[in-house]
């Protein structure tokens, strides 16, 4: 090994500093998995009774499916009914007082992301006082999108007050019986955000300070349902570049885009869940199913996502080009660093006519870090005129990591016109060089070299959130998020 | 303020510069010739600290300071330069990005305060017009693209932004038409100072037509054959290199 590639991995190898404290739940059903503890989780919600039966076929079908392993990635077997399915929300006096009971290496962190104190606090879980500052925040901007006939509620909510439009919606894009973890979700999914854009409105602010806010507490089994009718558009932010504090090993959310005639959905994920020691213990295991359906004719749905968290993410967010004219669109930055698995990438379905997508995807794999890419492109006969564009470059740091490539690609209409490009490259040590004799030191030219490899990401991250996800990138290569 | 004594470099265990000494004053102007293969490209990396280019024995003394002890970067934040050859691509690098970073570095190593986005813009303005770069090449990447005489000009950007103390230039000239090679001269000219040292790496005489060096050195199988004025260098390019090689070997010889 050159001193060069010694000096990567050391940059890399840094360990992630801080742990997670295990608190006891008061309010828990037991552990373990039974159609009583279905009945139980619908009745604690007092949901209505449609919301009920689709709990329990959906827990009836998930008994007759067995756990998918075809996905690159290595992991325990996970004991279903070891598992705590429902806990009440956390009481506010069993967290932290202030942050000053917070683990100092937490708190360096947020301030190298440049966090703003209040929201140090609620991501801390600290107890936080009524007349705070964000909760008046929260209450302006929902006053603000209620004038619009804007929906944004947590899901819980929207089945209570809104129980026609989930009734409408909900697992018409995820059926109850698509896969293992999305069948699993539906029986026993906790909480969530529901969000309806009426037709012709345009979302006048990026969906993400108000969701931080609520970000709190939605649990390991996350739904979330967005709607965009016709001509309606929305911009949509989900997770957080803070790492967040979770006890929950196994995350299964399932996420529903819907965008009618003429709508647009854009929806960013930075993804920074705890990604293990650095043998890879303890990380989070973030098995998600995330799929847009653009349903009416011109919509156009596009999702970005910064992964760098999670000890084994697999995630495909797809796009399901249904409307005449739709268009998809698939950003996404997967870092991998220790012994971190990623197997991450997308499906773009073509049924309608003149449909288009566009695949732009950076896999960045550090230390033993595993990075694969899965895309799947479908023609459908009707599809007359689909054009795809499929880029996918991976970035080796050291050379105990790798990179993988699965594309999937299945032409059923001759006009169609698919095209796929792939790089893999190193962090050159003539790279590094060059920064160095600059007199820039070697951690800051690898963020920077990263940071230029990810650019075309980025750019599609509202301005902001790039920013943050840029020094994400730079926290996440030293070595987790300490 | 430049010392070598006796260096030996090799690189993957195979000896390239086998005792070069070499004493540069802050003012001159040194070039280094030599044949291909003859370990000048390698002197240039080995003073600027690439890795993997093992010293097995000699020393480096530049300003009082033991060159060889020093990381990469600390040897750049102290002035060193060194204009590469091949200068490699960084998609996605702003060259404004990549300069900023690299000078604010090299600032607070000196205690000077950081320069702002305002006063740095202005700074790279003002050296891009000398140079006659277009202005959009503030937000290309770094070296992305580039034909090999904008690599050539970029160098020198940073060389001109920077104002390192000792400058060690790889082989300017290569790749470069009568044109740009008179530019790249003229801007490197304008560098010379009573303060500053030059080390000038090149394989032909013709760059020399426009830097009269004070000093030619012959660097044949990684030692210093022969030095001399700048009229060493026209001798050089009317007997070639074998002339001075065959006078060594006939010196070690007897």
């Amino acid at each position: 090994m050159t001193i060069a590639t010694k000096s990567l991995d050391e940059l890399v190898g840094r360990e992630y500093k801080h742990g997670f404290i295990t608190s006891v739940e008061t309010d828990q059903v037991p552990r373990g998995l039974s159609e009583e503890t279905v009945r139980l989780i619908s009745a604690k919600k007092n949901e209505p009774e449609f919301m009920l039966e689709w709990r329990l076929k959906a827990y009836r079908h998930w008994l007759t499916m067995t756990e998918p392993h075809w996905a690159n990635v290595h992991y325990a077997p996970i004991d279903y009914q070891n598992i705590f399915y429902y806990s009440a929300p956390k009481s506010e006096k069993d967290g932290p007082r202030s942050l000053s009971d917070i683990d100092p290496e937490l708190l360096r962190t947020y301030e190298k992301l440049g966090i703003p104190l209040k929201e140090q606090e609620m991501l801390a879980g600290v107890a936080v006082d009524a007349v705070f500052d964000s909760v008046s925040v929260a209450t302006t901007f929902k006053g603000k999108l209620a004038e619009l006939g804007i929906i944004f509620c947590p899901f819980s909510e929207a089945v209570q007050k809104h129980p026609d439009l989930v009734q409408q919606y909900l697992g018409t894009v995820v059926p109850y019986t698509d896969n293992f973890y999305a069948s699993l979700n539906s029986a026993v999914f906790s909480d969530g955000s529901f969000c309806y854009i009426p037709p012709g409105v345009r979302c006048p602010m990026e969906l993400s300070t108000y969701f931080r806010i609520n970000a709190k507490n939605t649990g390991q089994f996350e739904r979330t349902l967005i709607i965009a009718d016709e001509d309606a558009y929305v911009s949509y932010l989900e997770g957080c570049t803070a790492p967040m504090r979770d006890e929950n090993q196994l995350h299964a959310a399932v996420v529903e885009l819907i965008a009618l005639k003429g709508a647009r959905i854009k929806y960013a994920t930075v993804q920074n869940w705890y990604p293990g020691d650095k043998q890879g213990r303890g990380g989070i295991y973030n098995f998600v199913t995330k799929r847009g359906d653009c349903r009416g004719d011109s919509s156009h749905i596009s999702w970005t996502q910064v992964e760098t968290g999670s000890a084994i993410t697999w995630k495909y967010p797809s796009v399901i080009l249904r409307g005449d004219n739709s268009k998809g669109e698939f950003y996404s930055v997967a870092l991998t660093n220790h012994f971190q698995q990623a197997d991450t990438g997308t499906k773009m379905i073509h049924i309608g006519r003149n449909t288009k997508s566009t695949v732009l995807s950076k896999g960045i794999s550090a230390g033993h870090g595993q990075n694969s890419y899965r895309g799947l492109i479908k023609v459908l006969p009707g599809a007359e005129n689909a054009r795809n564009y499929t880029q996918c470059d991976s970035l080796l740091l050291g050379d105990q990591c790798g990179a993988h490539t699965f594309p999937y690609i299945e032409v059923k209409n001759p006009s169609a016109k698919v095209e796929h490009e792939a790089s893999t490259s190193r962090i050159g040590e003539d790279q590094l060089f060059y920064c160095t004799q600059r007199g820039i030191p070697p951690e800051d030219a690898v963020s920077m070299i990263v940071s230029g490899f990810c650019k075309a990401v980025f750019q599609e991250l509202p301005m902001e959130f790039a920013v943050e996800a840029q020094k994400l990138l730079g926290v996440s290569l030293e070595g987790g998020t300490g | 303020m430049l010392t070598v004594n006796d260096l030996h470099v090799a690189i993957d265990g195979k000896e390239i510069l086998r005792g070069v000494d070499l004493n540069v004053k802050a003012g001159e102007v040194h070039a280094i010739m030599g044949p291909n293969g003859s370990g000048k490209s390698t002197l240039a990396q080995a003073l600027a600290g690439r890795e993997g280019y093992e010293v097995t024995s000699g020393s480096v003394r530049y300003q009082k300071l033991d060159l060889l002890a020093m990381t990469p970067e600390q040897r750049a934040r102290e002035g060193v330069f060194l204009a590469f050859q091949y200068p490699v691509e960084i998609p996605g690098v702003s060259i404004a990005l990549f300069l900023k970073t690299a000078l604010n570095t090299t600032r607070k190593q000196k205690g000077l305060p950081e320069l702002d986005a305002m006063d740095f813009l202005d700074l790279m303005r003002d050296k891009m017009r000398q140079l006659e770069m277009d202005e959009s090449f503030l937000s290309r990447a770094v070296n992305e693209g580039f034909s090999g005489g904008e690599k050539k000009r970029n160098e020198i950007l940073q060389m001109l932004i920077l104002e390192p103390k000792l400058i060690i230039l790889d082989e300017p000239d290569s790749g470069l038409d009568i044109d740009a090679l008179r530019f790249v001269a003229d801007s490197i000219n304008k560098m010379r100072s009573p303060t500053r040292a030059i080390v000038l790496v090149t394989h032909y005489q013709r760059l020399l037509d426009y830097i009269v060096p004070d000093v030619v050195h012959v660097l044949s199988q990684g030692r210093i054959v022969k030095s001399g004025g700048a009229k060493l260098a026209k001798e050089l390019e009317k007997h070639g290199y074998g002339w001075v090689e065959a006078e060594d070997m006939a010196k070690q010889v007897a």
